[in-house]
Parts: structure tokens; C-alpha cells; sequence
């Protein structure tokens, strides 16, 4: 065993870093107000151009190869600056991921380099629906047969980056007669394409940069060859994107709870009351052991669920360890960081309290800890023990 | 980055498990009600697979193997007996690894080698009656008087106590130094005039391994015993239990895997409502969630005993280490006893004794107070 990165996994995690504090975090309070979106775009081409939405993606598509290690890294250390930027990027690079898995020679080469680019800003995944949450086979969008084409009927909802999103990977319904679950297909839709419509914006209470849309299908014909992997195995290819999405997920949230740590050590190193530091009183000494504690069996849980993937290994259950685990630490993370705070966390005047509702997400999306503690549960019962 | 046990480690995995359960699981419940400390089997058999001295080089009577060797063999006795599994750990961690670390030549030779290879037991001598958590209240003292050294005083809660040959023993050399400063380290055997056994413990958990009183009364010792320089015994001390944290959180991961395994194998078979209790969402979340903390805490406890391997300071992750996976030993056992009902309550099922065995890797070599301060020192200080 040896856990320490190689060369080039720490020199992506600098890049990232440098990245992150030169560009994201002076930027990172305005966006979440609403503010200075131009700034959010041109960060994005940025980091496309510096090759991190093609992290995991090989080079003839425009990828760096850099496995999904330095993918993990790289996004704990965009997170711990500004989510949204990093909620985009993971989803790009997974959006960049499924196609390349199973999409056909011409759709990588469609699609990938756009995205890995940053001609296309965005990449976006379309499979919630109001009534199909936690349980999307519940989904009603369907995509029915016309000529060589399809038809898409349907509507979607909290679609990570949609009026930007370049490419949408959408799940629809092929087969009603099939049991619930089967008879589903995954489609590539370019964005404009007529009767794709993005929808209501959503107000969240965190990732504001990030938009969070309805996407409509009205009569949305799409060619036969927009088909992305086999004709009914749409749900293989949404449990393989969500489980690499979980690592990206889990990455994001450890970078969040980071941050969120980091400047409650430095605050409680300069806070004084009752005549000392705060750092010198065992109750705030005690919540930061415990978040610094989670937060690193968390960045332990999330390389292995990273290296076994890498390694071509079973990784289901090690990615939603990891999911849950640091979603749920970050979250925790947030919490003392903002009670070591006091009165001054609750304010926007520290970036804080924005840590805590960007944080909140984490255990919600790309599956909730609910979901992850049934995929766990099922590996382990399934298993020998 | 190379994130998966080697074979060797591996291998030691899956030979140290045979051994527990073909060996130790049968009379574990048995040693723990009539608190019987069973030697050859729980050392001597523990030596002859290679584990008595398993990280030191083979001159040394060791088996020349790492850390993550060493905290696998832990926790593979302690999935099946936790008692076996802080005899070694008491043993390797606390009696040879000071000499091993801070001794002369000759002191590795003659002390070192015989509890390398088993042929003799150690065991560490550091808490007193008033110096618990804070160990710079030692009282015990030891007086140069020509080429010896007198030590008077009494030590408490000492593991493998009685039982053990070789004996670090921590007393106060000079009244006037600082609290932590005038203490000193010495290597005192049974058999030692004026080394006594005093109480022994009733306890809790961990009811198959010996914890006893050492009495000193005017015991003279040759100043070669002496380990590292007078006046160096806080730090040996500590860097002793730095390395001990590892043994322990070992320890504590197999007590949780245990339990984990019995609550998992019980819930499968169960069957309430017309199903296996199993299909219950509410025990399927208490089985994940004891699957996740022993899988994070195992992670831990593997990186500070890879750090300590690689030569990395390891002092903040194997106090992380130990912290988590001794509350994680606490609340999985706990959930497991849950998962078993009223039956879990009873000795006919091993949770109750996980449980009882669980409790003490949150107190000892270091409490889980003792490790938030020094994590949350190296954290605010980094």
C-alpha cells in the first residue's frame, strides 16, 4: 500500500489550487448574489483550456488522461473555492465520461472535444422528473419511434447546467410494456434542437452560479442515431454515470467542508474572549479534531473508491461509501464551522454560512444518503459478508 | 499511488484470520467469563505464526514486515478475541518498540530479541493511581545509588501485568525538573528483587487479558537498564504511544468487524413480520452505516500505519486513527447488540462480549479526549 499521489495527480491538484484562489475565490461571494455570471463562464472556458472537463477522457477526444484520482483531487480543490465552478465541472467531466463509454465513435467525437474544449461550456444530464426522484424508473418522458428518428415527450426537472449545456444526456421511456426499469434508452439531444425547451430556473438555497432548470420535450424529434448506448439499457448507462458522478459528488462536498474548516482554524486562532484565543478553549478544539478526523477518513474513502476505478476495479459500493461519508462530513464540517463562528458566521460577511447552504445539496444530489445507504446495504447483503 | 494490500499483507490477512477462528474463537467466551489469560494460545501460538515481532528487522528476532502488516494481525485476532489481540498489541507496540526506538545495542540484544521472537512477553508501565491522561504526574521514583538504579512507587493498569517478562517501567529521576522533564524509562524483568504483583482487575471487557498493579519496593536495577538518556522518559513515552494508537485502533477495527459480521450473518437468518429482519429498511440502514464507519476508520488506521512504515510523521493520523475506530468499535457494537434484540443482550451471543471488549479501546493508551487534543493541536498549529 502507498498512498501517496504521483507526481502528475499532485501537479493537477496545484493547478487546481492555483486556480481556485486566483480566479474562484475572489469571485466565489459575488456569484452566489446573483452576480458576475460573465466571470463564471469565462472560468469555465478556462478550465477547459487548462483540461479539466476531460479528466478521465482520453487525449483523441481531447481528454488529459489523467485518471480519476486527479479527477477527485482536482475537484475537492475547485469546491473548497467555489462549488457551482466545481458542480459544473464534474458533471461536464461525466457527461464527457458516458460518452466516451458508450456512445458510439461519431457521438464521442461529436460531443467530446466540444466539451472538453470548452466550446461547449457545458454538458448536462437529464433524468429527474417531478414524480421520478429517487426512483427514476418512475419516469414518464417518453421517446417514441418515427421513421428512422424519435419523439421526445416529456418533461425533466433540476437539470445541473441546462441553458448552458451544449449536449443533454436524456432518459426517456421506449418500452411501456417492459417491467418497470427495462424498457428505458438514453438519447444525445443538442442543445436548440427544436421542442427542447429550458425551462423555469430554480431558486436554491446554495450553488447559486450553477443554474437548476426545468427541460420540456414537446414533440422533440431527434434523429435514430442520437440513440447513446443500447436500445433499452438506458438504466446501465445511468447507475455506471452515477456512480463515477458520486465520486465527483463526494470530491466537491470534502472541498466545501475543507474550506469550511480551514477558516474556522483561522478564525479560532484569532478570536479572543475570556482573555484567550478560541483555539485554546478544548470545546472548539474538540470540533475541529472531529471535522479534521472526518474529513480525512472521507478524502481516504473517496481515493480508494477513485483508485479502485481507475484500476478497473468494482467500485459501486466504495463510491457511495465515499459519497455519503464525505456529503454527510461536509455537512457536519459547515455546521461547527459556522457555530465556531458565532453571530459572524450567520453573516455573509464570512464565507461560511455560504459553505453551509452549498453544502446541503451534497447528500441530496447524484443520489441521496438514503439511496446510498440501500446500495450499500444490498452490496453487503448480497456479499458473503 | 498503490491504494490495495500487497500479497504479502494479504497473505498475513488471511493466515492470522485462520488461526483466530480455528483456534481462538472456540474458548473466547470462556477465557472472557473466567477471565483466564490462556499463554500458549494467545501469545506463545500468536509468536510461533511470526507475529510477536513482526515490524522488527530479523536480527532483530523479527519478521521484517511493516505497519500494516502488524495493525492487520491485530485486527484479525481481535475480530475473533480482542483480549488476544491487545496482548500483542501491548506486547509488540508498548514493551519492545521503546527498545527498539530508543535503545543501545546490547539493550536490543537482550531485551529486544527474546520478546521479538516470542520467547519472552512485554508489557509498558506507565499509569499511576494520580497520573492517568496526564502522565507528567508520575510519582514512581528511581534513585541512582552507585551503578543502579532504586525504584520505589507502584504502577496501575498495566497490561499483560504479571504474566509479561519484560517490563518498561517510567519513574520520576529528578524532583526538581519540570513535570515532564525529570522522568526517565527503565527495563525492569520478573523475577526483579523488590518487583511485586499487586491487585489485579476485575474488568469490564477484555476479561481474557491480564491488567495488574507492579509494586516496587527498593528494586534495584543495573543502570544498563536505563532505556534512552535520563530525563528522556516523557518523550519515549509518547512516541511509544504514537506508535501504540496503531495497535489499539487496530484492535478496536476488529472488535467493530466482528460485530458487523455477527449483526449481518444474524439479520440474513432473523426472521420477524414474516421476513428476515434483513429486508427491513431500518436494519438495512444500521448495517450500512456500521459498514461505512469501520470502512473509513480501517482506511485510517492503514494510512498511519503506512506513514509509520514510510518513515512519515504519523502522530496526528494514528491519534485520528485511533479516535475513530474506537468509537466506531462502540457504536457498532452497540447497533449489533440492537440488531440481536434481547438475544444480543446474553452471553450466548458474541455482541454482548464485542461490546463490554469495545468500550476500553475509547480509554486506553490515550483517552478519546486525549486524541481530539492532540489532532486538534496539530491541526491549529499547522
Amino acid at each position: 500500500m502507498n498512498l501517496d499521489l504521483t507526481d502528475e495527480q499532485n501537479l493537477i491538484r496545484d493547478t487546481a489550487r492555483e486556480f481556485a484562489v486566483a480566479e474562484l475565490e475572489t469571485v466565489a461571494a459575488a456569484l452566489d448574489r446573483g452576480e458576475q455570471l460573465p466571470v463564471f463562464f469565462a472560468n469555465l472556458k478556462k478550465l477547459a483550456e487548462l483540461g479539466f472537463m476531460g479528466l478521465n477522457v482520453r487525449s483523441e477526444y481531447g481528454g488529459t488522461e489523467a485518471g480519476v484520482v486527479a479527477f477527485s483531487v482536482a475537484l475537492t480543490e475547485l469546491a473548497r473555492a467555489c462549488a457551482s465552478t466545481a458542480v459544473t465541472v464534474s458533471v461536464n467531466n461525466m457527461v464527457c465520461e458516458v460518452i466516451q463509454e458508450v456512445g458510439t465513435q461519431a457521438q464521442r467525437q461529436a460531443y467530446i472535444p466540444r466539451i472538453c474544449s470548452g466550446e461547449h461550456l457545458a454538458g448536462a444530464f437529464a433524468l429527474t422528473e417531478p414524480g421520478a426522484g429517487s426512483d427514476p424508473s418512475a419516469m414518464t418522458t417518453s421517446a417514441v419511434r418515427d421513421g428512422d428518428g424519435w419523439v421526445l415527450n416529456g418533461s425533466k426537472i433540476f437539470i445541473t447546467s441546462a441553458p448552458y449545456a451544449g449536449v443533454f444526456v436524456v432518459w426517456a421511456v421506449t418500452d411501456r410494456t417492459a417491467p418497470k426499469g427495462k424498457g428505458v434508452s438514453c438519447f444525445l439531444v443538442p442543445a436548440g434542437t427544436p421542442g427542447c425547451l429550458v425551462g423555469r430556473a430554480e431558486e436554491k438555497m446554495g450553488q447559486h452560479a450553477s443554474s437548476t432548470n426545468e427541460l420540456l420535450f414537446q414533440n422533440c424529434h431527434i434523429p435514430g442515431d442520437a440513440l447513446l448506448g443500447q436500445l433499452n439499457e438506458g438504466f446501465r448507462v445511468a447507475v455506471s454515470e452515477l456512480a463515477g458522478g458520486r465520486i465527483g459528488i463526494g470530491s466537491l462536498a470534502l472541498g466545501i467542508g475543507q474550506a469550511a474548516l480551514d477558516s474556522a482554524i483561522r478564525y479560532a486562532l484569532e478570536r479572543k474572549q475570556f482573555g484567550q484565543r478560541l483555539s485554546d478553549f478544548q470545546a472548539i478544539q474538540w470540533k475541529i479534531a472531529d471535522c479534521s478526523t472526518e474529513l480525512e477518513a472521507a478524502r481516504l474513502l473517496l481515493m480508494q473508491a477513485a483508485y479502485r476505478k481507475e484500476q478497473g476495479k468494482s467500485y459501486s459500493k466504495e463510491a457511495s461509501m465515499a459519497k455519503l461519508f464525505a456529503s454527510e462530513a461536509a455537512n457536519r464540517a459547515c455546521y461547527e464551522a459556522l457555530q465556531i463562528f458565532g453571530g459572524y458566521g450567520y453573516t455573509t460577511e464570512f464565507p461560511v454560512e455560504r459553505y453551509s447552504r452549498d453544502a446541503r445539496i451534497t447528500t441530496i444530489y447524484e443520489g441521496t444518503s438514503e439511496i446510498q445507504r440501500l446500495i450499500i446495504a444490498r452490496e453487503i447483503l448480497r456479499g458473503v459478508s | 499511488m498503490y491504494f490495495q494490500l500487497t500479497e504479502e499483507q494479504s497473505l498475513i490477512r488471511a493466515t492470522v484470520r485462520s488461526f483466530a477462528e480455528n483456534e481462538l474463537a472456540d474458548s473466547a467466551a470462556e477465557r472472557d467469563e473466567s477471565e483466564r489469560f490462556d499463554r500458549p494460545l494467545m501469545f506463545d501460538k500468536v509468536a510461533e505464526l511470526g507475529m510477536a515481532g513482526i515490524v522488527f528487522p530479523e536480527e532483530y528476532g523479527g519478521a521484517g514486515a511493516d505497519y500494516i502488516s502488524y495493525a492487520i494481525a491485530v485486527e484479525e485476532l481481535s475480530r475473533v478475541c480482542a483480549s488476544t489481540g491487545v496482548t500483542l498489541s501491548a506486547h509488540l507496540s508498548l514493551g519492545a518498540n521503546p527498545v527498539w526506538l530508543f535503545g543501545n545495542e546490547e539493550q536490543k540484544q537482550t531485551f529486544l530479541r527474546p520478546m521479538a521472537e516470542g520467547a519472552k512477553l512485554g508489557a509498558f508501565a506507565l499509569t499511576e493511581p494520580t497520573a492517568g491522561s496526564d502522565a507528567g504526574g508520575t510519582k514512581t521514583f528511581a534513585v541512582r545509588d552507585g551503578d543502579d538504579w532504586v525504584i520505589n512507587g507502584s504502577k496501575i493498569f498495566t497490561t499483560n501485568g504479571g504474566d509479561a517478562d519484560t517490563y518498561i517501567v517510567f519513574a520520576r529521576t529528578d524532583r526538581n525538573a519540570e513535570k515532564h522533564h525529570g522522568i526517565s524509562a527503565f527495563i525492569v524483568e520478573k523475577g526483579t528483587p523488590g518487583f511485586d504483583f499487586g491487585k489485579k482487575e476485575k474488568k469490564m471487557g477484555i476479561r481474557s487479558s491480564p491488567t495488574c498493579e507492579l509494586v516496587f519496593t527498593n528494586c534495584r536495577i543495573p543502570a544498563s537498564q536505563l532505556l534512552g538518556k535520563e530525563g528522556e522518559g516523557f518523550k519515549i513515552a509518547m512516541k511509544t504511544l504514537d506508535g501504540g494508537r496503531i495497535g489499539i485502533a487496530a484492535q478496536a477495527l476488529g472488535i467493530a468487524q466482528g460485530a458487523y459480521e455477527a449483526a449481518v450473518n444474524y439479520a440474513r437468518e432473523r426472521k420477524q413480520f414474516d421476513q428476515p429482519i434483513a429486508g427491513f429498511q431500518a436494519v438495512q440502514f444500521m448495517l450500512a452505516d456500521m459498514a461505512l464507519r469501520i470502512e473509513a476508520s480501517r482506511l485510517l488506521v492503514y494510512q498511519s500505519a503506512w506513514r509509520a512504515s514510510a518513515g512519515l510523521p504519523y502522530g496526528k493520523e494514528s491519534a485520528m486513527a485511533k479516535l475513530s475506530a474506537s468509537e466506531t468499535a462502540m457504536w457498532v457494537t452497540t447497533k449489533a447488540v440492537q440488531v440481536h434484540g434481547g438475544y444480543g443482550y446474553t452471553r450466548d451471543f458474541p455482541v454482548e462480549r464485542m461490546m463490554r471488549d469495545a468500550k476500553i479501546t475509547e480509554i486506553y493508551e490515550g483517552t478519546s479526549e486525549v486524541q481530539r487534543i492532540v489532532i486538534g493541536t496539530a491541526v491549529t498549529r499547522g
